[in-house]
């Protein structure tokens, strides 16, 4: 098994297709780094000037901990699209090349075969979002330094302590990462029904921006199936950075106004993750290779 | 008849005047008081209580010196203040004598029997409009003002005395104000998650903010550079 993943690992890393979401994020995040470094007490006036007519602010408002949150909020939109190119490929690649059938005289189990490879598209995934947490966590801190997290929700403002801000992040990515691991499922799953790689990825894809687009439009015929879209529960990586307050509204430090809603959002995207997974083993299983 | 008149005029002339003398002498009295104070640097702690705002009680500094000079820094994070309320202290709002301080006659603020009086500027440049000062006669205390500001909106300062009453400095104050409508346009805020539901009262409760800092420490009088408020 393990064999297995290092080779899967080596045909990931050994495509240059690989490295065009690292390449796409490094100049997306430099780009709004660099404008953020220009312009980016314009762009903080702009976002809190409805607050600011009333309120002053004292402090670094930018700074690496607001840098990252809106480069968050902006990145995990699109990285599934660049998570598609690797895992919507991973069996589909290799029934366009003819291997597919070549693989499987080896002497391992369809299932343990299959396991390589989402393990593979996974360490892949895994990968891209540490490079994220690199660049707009830890860049961002380099660049413009750390204070107290103030982010603009609908309908309030969230102050967060500097020293509580952290520990948020982790939260959040580990968080994402599960997000990034469905839709690495659903590539796979999808990859499953093709000879090409091009079909997956676009199939891919455009359940995502479909599904995004449906669970984002606050229309109450869109709101009545939101429950069931799994991209629905991808967006509450946000739930970590709203804190709960006591009795004199003032924020409880550690404290999270929701967990339970993070722990359901979770719940059900390992149940996507364990579905699409098991039902492309399921019919991986019964799949005609010698055509 | 017309001399009654004139007789009456001048009557309610005298008395209205002698009136305000008396509070204007109170006034005094109380900015006699504020007056020993020529600096002060203060440490406590600051909770903001707005309803669309969560944020957590902090650590701050207040540096003050005469005749005007006042800054709030929140000892590390950043402060958020309603715009004007909080930097208004008592010694600005008796600052100088461009007033005329009214009677309004008597009330009771937390078992203490107080003069209120009523004090509007004289001068056009002004941002106050006008002031009501609750003022304990007996220990010639501030217990209560309230500002309507041309630029701020109205606020309420609450202050309660303790260990340094002989300053004239308080040990709490609550700067209470009306706060405006808060909404994001999602595409600015990047929320896509359902908006809460609010009540009507708890609408209302979110037009009213405020302010509460608890002091733990004042330094007197030791000198202060200018360059701490700039």
């Amino acid at each position: 098994m393990y064999k297995l993943l290092q080779i899967e690992l080596y045909k990931i890393f050994r495509r240059p297709r690989t490295y065009i979401a690292f390449l796409a994020i490094t100049a997306l995040v430099g780009v709004i780094q660099l404008g953020l470094v220009k312009n980016g007490d314009d762009y903080v006036n702009f976002v809190m000037g409805n607050v600011m007519q009333s309120f002053s602010f004292d402090g670094k408002l930018l700074n690496g901990y607001l840098v990252c949150y809106i480069l968050l909020q902006l990145l995990l939109v699109h990285v599934p699209l660049l998570i598609a190119l690797v895992a919507a490929d991973m069996i589909s690649g290799e029934a366009n090349m003819g291997t597919l059938r070549l693989m499987l005289t080896k002497p391992i189990s369809r299932t343990q075969f299959l396991l390589a490879k989402f393990t593979a598209s996974a360490i892949y995934t895994f990968m891209l979002l540490v490079w994220i947490a690199f660049l707009a966590l830890f860049v961002s801190m380099f660049l413009f330094g750390v204070d107290d997290m103030v982010i603009q929700k609908t309908n309030y403002l969230v102050q967060l302590p500097v020293g509580d801000v952290f520990w948020r992040y982790v939260g959040a990515f580990g968080f994402a990462l599960l997000s990034m691991l469905s839709v690495a499922a659903l590539g796979f799953f999808l990859s499953n029904f093709a000879e090409n790689s091009i079909g997956p990825i676009v199939a891919t894809m455009s359940v995502i921006i479909f599904f995004t687009i449906l669970s984002t439009m606050s229309i109450p015929l869109f709101q009545k199936i939101q429950p069931f879209l799994f991209t629905t529960y991808m967006v509450n990586w946000k739930e970590f950075f709203d804190p709960k307050v006591n009795a004199d509204n003032a924020v409880i430090v550690g404290s999270l106004q929701h967990p339970d809603r993070i722990i359901q959002s979770a719940l059900i995207l390992v149940l996507h993750i364990v579905g699409f997974v098991g039902a492309t083993m399921v019919l991986f299983k019964r799949k005609d290779i010698l055509s | 008849m017309k001399r009654l008149s004139i007789v009456l005029v001048a009557f309610i002339g005298f008395q209205s005047f002698a009136f305000s003398q008396d509070m204007t002498a109170l006034v005094n009295k109380v900015k006699a008081k504020l007056d020993k104070v020529n600096d002060y640097v203060a440490e406590g702690s600051m909770k903001t209580d707005v309803a669309f705002i969560k944020a957590p009680v902090g650590r701050v500094k207040v540096y003050f010196k005469k005749p005007n000079h006042f800054k709030l820094k929140r000892d590390g994070g950043i402060s958020i203040l309603p715009k004007g309320g909080v930097t208004v202290n008592m010694s600005t709002l008796v600052a100088g004598n461009d007033f005329v301080a009214l009677s309004s006659g008597d009330a009771v603020i937390n078992g203490t029997k107080v003069k209120v009086v009523k004090l509007i500027p004289t001068t056009d440049n002004s941002d106050v409009v006008l002031s009501t000062l609750y003022i304990d006669e007996t220990n010639l205390l501030i217990l209560k003002a309230s500002t309507t500001t041309k630029e701020n909106g109205s606020f309420e300062i609450e202050m309660s005395y303790g260990k340094f009453i002989s300053y004239a400095l308080p040990d709490k104050v609550i700067f209470s104000f009306n706060t405006k409508d808060y909404k994001m346009p999602k595409g600015v805020a990047l929320e896509f998650e359902d908006e809460e539901k609010l009540t009507d009262a708890e609408k209302i409760k979110r037009k009213k903010g405020r302010v509460q800092i608890n002091y733990s420490n004042y330094t007197i009088n030791k000198g202060l550079d200018d360059n701490v408020f700039k």
